[in-house]
Formats: C-alpha cells, structure tokens, sequence
C-alpha cells in the first residue's frame, strides 16, 4: 500500500488530502502517470514529489508503506 | 524549537529571543506580510497550508545550509499557517551572527529557501475568486540548487 498526500490545487481538484494505492515497485513516473490518468489530472509535470518527506526524482522506485506527497510549487513567505 | 509552524499569531519576540547570544554583534529580523495588492487585484484575506512534517524539516536543513555558509549563525523560523488577513504576519526569521554583513545575507538566504524548498502553499482570496498562488506559474519550481538572479528579485 503506498499513500498519497495530496495539497493546495490538487487537493482541491480531487476533493480529498489522501489516496491510498495497492501496488509496489512504481517509479515515481509510473505513479504520475497513472494518477493522472485515473484522476483526470491536467498534469503532474510542474509538480515536485517527496517520498516519506524528502525530495525525490522521477526514477525512485516506491515501496509498500510508503507515503509519497505530490508539491506543487511552493508559496510560502 | 527553533524551526516552527504555527497556527496562532507569531509573536516576533520570541522568534527573536531563541537567537540572542553573547557573542552576536548583530541580530536581523525578516517579517513576511500579507500584502493587500499585487499586480493591481486585491487580496482580500490568504490561506496557508503546510505539509507540517516536511514543511518543519526543510526549514530545519535551511538552519543546517545557514551554518554550513556561516558558522557563527543562529537561525530562528516561524512560519504561520491557517487564515491570514491583510498586514497580518505570515513568516519571521531572526539570525544572529558576531558582525551585521553575515546577519544581513543569512536571513536573505533563508528567506529565499523558504521560496525554493518548504512545502508551504497560499490561497489568494479577491472579491472575485480565489487561486493557490504557485499552479498558474506565478512562481518557479527549483527543489535544488540556489535560486536564480530572477526569482530573487520578485
């Protein structure tokens, strides 16, 4: 199970702050991608990931138990 | 405690005092307000919304960065989230250092990194509708390196 933490815009285009996925051994594009598609996302391309509150690349394969946030660009200050 | 979100008013002071140190010559004070116009649209009130975990972290790397480039730096950062109005007070920074030059230029560093790397979102609210600032590329995407000469001056 991998959760998925949802803020700002795209909180607010799925209605909710979390998505829980069965599945395992995704890169993070895999993720994009299929969240995109499943959702209807217009795209995921501007938005930045953190594995377990850490920046990740596109190319970082995900595990059971992981929580992954989706960050749109940042405005705080 | 000196990397903090909070949902109640900061209270500069206190920022200030988890610097204060003997041997600083120089304390600097950064505080982020809620501006009322930008590009000629009123803002009527914001929302901040954090990934408070994360969001704590990275400020907290920014302390750790701060010291990296100026070891005799203390770094203090509180930033609010929830509903803010107009002159309501959104982040404060404090640092102090032994001399002013180096207090001056750690405090703008944290400010900018704030920009690159906290997750940390605002909700403009007008009369006319409301938007997370940071979807419409009203600001730029960087997780890592330094922030380009044109973000800076924004």
């Amino acid at each position: 199970m991998i959760k998925v933490l949802l803020f700002a815009q795209l909180r607010d285009d799925l209605g909710k702050e979390s998505i829980s996925l069965e599945g395992n051994s995704w890169s993070v594009a895999e993720l994009k991608k299929k969240m995109t598609a499943d959702y209807q996302l217009a795209s995921l391309e501007t938005v930045m990931t953190a594995v377990n509150e850490e920046f990740a690349d596109d190319d970082t394969i995900l595990s059971d138990g992981d929580i992954v946030a989706f960050i749109p660009p940042v405005s705080g200050g | 405690m000196n990397f903090k979100l909070s949902k109640e008013p900061i209270v500069i002071q206190e920022v200030i005092d988890k610097v204060v140190k003997r041997d600083a010559g120089a304390v600097t004070t950064f505080i982020g307000t809620v501006r009322e116009m930008t590009k000629g649209k009123k803002t009527l009130f914001l929302i901040y919304e954090a990934y408070e975990p994360m969001a704590i972290k990275k400020l907290e790397q920014i302390g750790a960065e701060i010291k990296e480039r100026w070891p005799e730096a203390d770094t203090a950062i509180t930033h609010r989230v929830g509903k803010l109005d107009i002159t309501d007070i959104a982040v404060v920074i404090a640092v102090s250092t032994p001399h002013r030059h180096d207090a001056y230029e750690a405090n703008r560093y944290a400010i900018e990194r704030i920009k690159e790397i906290v997750p940390i979102w605002k909700k403009e609210h007008w009369e006319d509708g409301e938007k997370w600032v940071g979807n419409q590329l009203e600001t730029v995407p960087y997780p890592s390196g330094k922030p380009k000469e044109t973000d800076i001056h924004d």
